[in-house]
């Protein structure tokens, strides 16, 4: 359909998506404490799907995320929701924010809240709405046609060619 | 505890019943016996004595910033419907097994009725209004599904839509007259509110719409047409819900209201018995010319409810009483009568009354069921039809003014049902002349014999017909304690009996035998009428004609309304922006004292930037550059964001303007390359004085708002306790994530919402094929046959 682009588009675009999608965590992640969140890491790593998009359509952004766009926003939505809901189950109110210190390993201590579950929601539906709106309208140009013709014969075809 | 303890039984069975109908098939229906058996053992054990009268209440809070509370308990009238709502539950149950056959969707069958139950027991046993409208509401949606259930005919479709749009109506009155009682009387406790008997003008607002409530549901005149049209349903849901219980809710409302209320509101006697009057004898009239036999049984229903209404709306306890005993005997025969005719349908394959005829030979358990039940319908001696009616007669002619009035009009409507109920009989089950027979008549002889499990049930409940008759004293009981509930203790003395001696009453009920026998004898007598009253259009045209009316109107308003140009709609929330908020500005608008042009030049020179971008994109023609030029608006005020000091948002507004660009190009691909020109001579300077008023507007709302002074305390507080309540110091997170946390997941909300829009509005295509169109139209049409 268009037409290949070119090896240094290619290679430069992996590179950019990767970071792009780098950075996208980091915002997600940075966020309670330096600029970024849940909502800007969502648009990060959206723009990034968009430049995919650019280049190799809605076919190379299927590749990528091979998932349907509900299963973002329902699932974004409803992370989201069990954040809050995990609120009640601590005693406090809905969306009652919890923190405490996560231990991992090389990384060490880290300041853990609620705050960043809610956020990995919000980014899941954010993506999830860019997705739906690259499908939607993301699609070829012209409806495609049906196979050749109605009525017409590989035979009849043939011969027209033949001749 | 008791009470709830079955009351949520019919929720675990419901939910039970829905989920294993695919594996189950039709032994889904014996799960949901257990329901209405639970029912009947609750009712013998406190009849034995077995269980404290305490476990017939309970008091659950609820919503108890509402003041709502589930406070259930079940009294003398409580009973008699608890024992109507399992004992015939049990028989349709019953009923439904051979009556279905082999399918695999009974689940959705059984979950339907089991909650329908459950929702009819608690409106019988629930002392707080709100959850009564509560339970009311779930009978309306059940109703819906089983009449619907054959969802591949859209006759049953667009019958269950008809039963849900005027029995949904009423329930809206409901809700706003039970309301309107309730605030009048100061408590949402129905005990409390008859105990108070509000009669203020708010009250009676209140109460003309309860009566509205209650004739909707028990298909009073005019709102009786949906229940013919509820035939559509499977046989064993027209005997439950549309003629022994879920009709007998409004008929239940009135009982309780009508007491308190007749006394305390002069029109409330009046209006009730002359629904119930005018109910009766158009229903009557209508049975006697129906052809189809569950037709013929609805308005026999409707005329029934008719008499109910007439007796138990007057208020007056004997007449109360009298309402009760008919309520009772009515549930036993045409619970017993549908059941029949289901048989009759089932085997014979149709129930045009015109193509039958001897079937007793072939079905003779049934048939005797069908004589026996109509027979107490027609009132003859010795059923309880025949008691109830008896006592119906003594009760209105003893009331004072209207009780000759009352009673020419019970007469006249048993005058009718002895018609119809011969019709019924003699038509289905006599052998007549065969040369009047069609040339698609059925041949009996052809017709295969039922199974006795799809006979029993009408069976058992024409034998209770039978006995209650003779042997009086457990209908009695039942009755008087009914009425005892609904009257008060004064009401303890009226008592049921078999034989009333020769009096007035047996004289009228004869004259209405003998009537009916020479009305059904003279059928081209009735046609001659009925043609002349042909032309009053009937209520089933009026609702037709008033929803295609409705519909069109929807039509026409929503052309004017979204005429599809997008530049107007803009300029109409525009337009009103400048003349509402914008108008009020004027007034109040001050220049602060301490205004500060621009904090530095680069501030001043990025503002700059702005109104030339914006300007540009204002004046470009092709669509492209315009994109592109409010791209440079948008990171412009991105970099204004950064010169302020506001990286956060900064970031967002970079991002979002970068996705935007490419969302726009998206778009522009499907778009002419140039801008059409405005559609109308002066539209360029409209849009542009438009623009400009909007601009000056939204600087001034800035001006005004940074000049109030209002109180900044809000920003200090969130710094404050950003790190140590929210965790973070990044305090416009922290306000995103935490503090504000719920507008945040309202929002993600909204942005769902948005993406399922897109994805339909792109998706769905534009063609007349809309399934929602079909939907409106089959509306339109509404159902067709003999309602």
């Amino acid at each position: 359909m268009t037409p290949r682009p070119s090896l240094v588009l290619d290679v430069v675009l992996d590179l950019v998506f990767r970071t792009a999608l780098l950075f996208a965590v980091f915002l997600l992640v940075a966020g309670h404490n330096a600029p970024g969140g849940g909502f800007v890491g969502g648009l990060v790593a959206s723009t990034a799907l968009v430049l995919r998009f650019v280049t190799g359509g809605v076919e190379e952004v299927d590749r990528i995320v091979p998932v349907p766009e509900r299963v973002l926003l329902g699932g974004g939505l409803f992370l989201a929701f069990l954040t809050g809901a995990a609120g009640w189950l601590l005693g406090g109110a809905f969306l009652y924010g919890a923190k405490g210190d996560l231990d991992v390993p090389i990384l060490g201590t880290l300041k853990a809240t609620s705050a960043l579950v809610f956020d990995v929601g919000v980014a899941g539906v954010v993506v999830g709405l860019v997705l739906s709106v690259l499908r939607a309208l993301g699609g070829p140009d012209e409806p495609p046609t049906p196979a050749g013709p109605v009525g017409a014969t590989p035979g009849t075809d043939e011969t027209e060619s033949a001749s | 505890m008791a009470l709830l303890a079955v009351l949520g039984l019919h929720g675990v069975v419901a939910i039970a019943t829905g989920l294993l109908g695919r594996q189950l098939g039709r032994r889904v229906l014996v799960v949901a016996l257990v329901a209405p058996l639970a029912t009947v053992s609750l009712l013998v054990a406190d009849l034995a004595g077995v269980i404290p009268s305490t476990a017939l209440a309970a008091d659950v809070p609820w919503v108890p910033g509402l003041g709502l509370s589930i406070d259930v308990a079940l009294d003398g009238f409580g009973r008699l419907f608890w024992w109507l709502i399992g004992g015939i539950g049990v028989a349709v149950v019953a009923y439904a097994v051979p009556y279905f056959g082999r399918r695999d969707d009974l689940g959705r069958f059984a979950a339907s009725l089991v909650t329908f139950m459950g929702a009819m027991l608690l409106l019988t046993c629930t002392d707080d209004v709100l959850v009564l409208f509560v339970a009311w509401e779930l009978t309306s949606i059940t109703s819906y599904l089983l009449i619907g259930f054959e969802d591949r005919s859209a006759r049953a479709r667009s019958s269950a839509l008809q039963a849900l749009l005027v029995t949904g109506a009423g329930g809206i009155a409901l809700l706003g007259g039970l309301l309107l009682v309730a605030a009048s009387a100061g408590t949402t406790s129905l005990t409390e509110i008859l105990a108070v008997a509000p009669n203020d003008g708010v009250a009676q607002v209140g109460l003309a719409l309860v009566v509205l409530a209650a004739a909707t549901k028990s298909a009073q005149v005019p709102f009786h047409f949906w229940l013919p049209g509820a035939m559509a349903a499977p046989t064993p849901v027209s005997a439950y819900l549309h003629s022994a219980t879920m009709v007998k809710a409004g008929v239940y409302l009135l009982a309780r209201f009508a007491p308190a209320m007749a006394p305390a509101v002069e029109w409330w006697s009046p209006v009730v018995v002359t629904l119930g009057a005018v109910t009766m004898l158009l229903g009557g009239w209508r049975a006697l010319r129906a052809t189809d036999l569950k037709a013929l049984l609805a308005f026999s229903t409707v005329s029934q409810l008719g008499l109910i209404v007439l007796l138990v709306g007057h208020g007056a306890p004997e007449l109360v009483h009298a309402g009760t005993a008919v309520l009772l005997a009515h549930a036993l025969f045409k619970a017993a009568l549908f059941l029949a005719v289901g048989v009759i349908d089932h085997q014979a394959g149709t129930r045009d009354l015109r193509r039958l005829s001897g079937l007793g030979r072939r079905m003779r358990p049934t048939a005797i069921a069908l004589g026996v039940s109509a027979a107490s319908m027609a009132g003859v001696i010795p059923l309880l039809g025949f008691v109830a009616k008896e006592t119906a007669l003594e009760a209105t002619l003893a009331v004072p003014g209207g009780g000759v009035a009352m009673t020419a009009v019970v007469v006249i409507g048993s005058v009718f049902t002895g018609a119809y109920s011969l019709r019924l009989v003699v038509g289905v089950l006599g052998t007549g002349d065969p040369t009047r027979l069609p040339d698609d008549a059925v041949e009996p002889d052809r017709v295969p014999r039922p199974t006795a499990a799809l006979e029993a049930p009408a069976v058992v409940l024409a034998v209770l017909t039978v006995v209650l008759g003779i042997w009086v004293v457990p209908a009695d009981v039942l009755v008087s304690a009914a009425t005892v509930a609904l009257a008060g203790t004064g009401a303890g003395d009226l008592y049921l009996v078999l034989w009333h001696g020769f009096g007035l009453a047996l004289l009228l009920s004869a004259v209405a035998w003998l009537g009916g026998y020479l009305v059904w004898r003279e059928p081209e007598l009735v046609d001659r009428l009925a043609r002349r009253t042909a032309r009053i259009p009937d209520a089933q045209e009026v609702y037709r004609a008033s929803l295609r009316g409705i519909l069109s109107l929807a039509d026409r308003v929503t052309a004017f309304v979204q005429p599809g140009s997008l530049p107007l709609y803009g300029a109409v929330v525009l337009a009103t922006v400048l003349a509402l908020p914008g108008v009020a500005l004027v007034g109040g608008l001050a220049v602060p004292s301490d205004l500060v042009v621009a904090e530095s030049g680069l501030q001043a020179a990025v503002a700059a930037l702005v109104v030339v971008a914006a300007i540009g994109t204002a004046r470009a023609r092709r669509r492209l550059p315009a994109v592109l030029l409010l791209g440079a608006v948008g990171y412009s005020v991105a970099v204004l964001f950064v010169v302020q000091g506001a990286p956060d948002l900064a970031l967002t507004q970079l991002v979002v303007e970068t996705l935007s660009l490419g969302m726009f190009v998206l778009v522009l691909r499907q778009l002419p390359d140039t801008f059409e020109p405005a559609p109308w001579r002066f539209g360029r300077a409209m849009r542009a004085g438009l623009s400009v008023g909007i601009g000056v507007a939204v600087g001034a709302f800035t001006l005004a708002a940074s000049s109030t002074g209002l109180p900044r305390s809000t920003a200090g507080e969130f710094l404050a306790r950003s790190m140590p309540d929210g965790g973070g110091r990044n305090v416009v997170n922290v306000i995103l994530t935490d503090f504000r946390a719920l507008d945040t997941f309202a929002e993600i909300t909204v942005l769902v919402v948005a993406a399922i829009g897109i994805t339909l509005m792109v998706r769905t295509p534009l063609d007349d094929d809309d399934p929602e169109l079909d939907l409106l139209r089959e509306l339109g049409s509404g159902p067709r046959g003999d309602a």
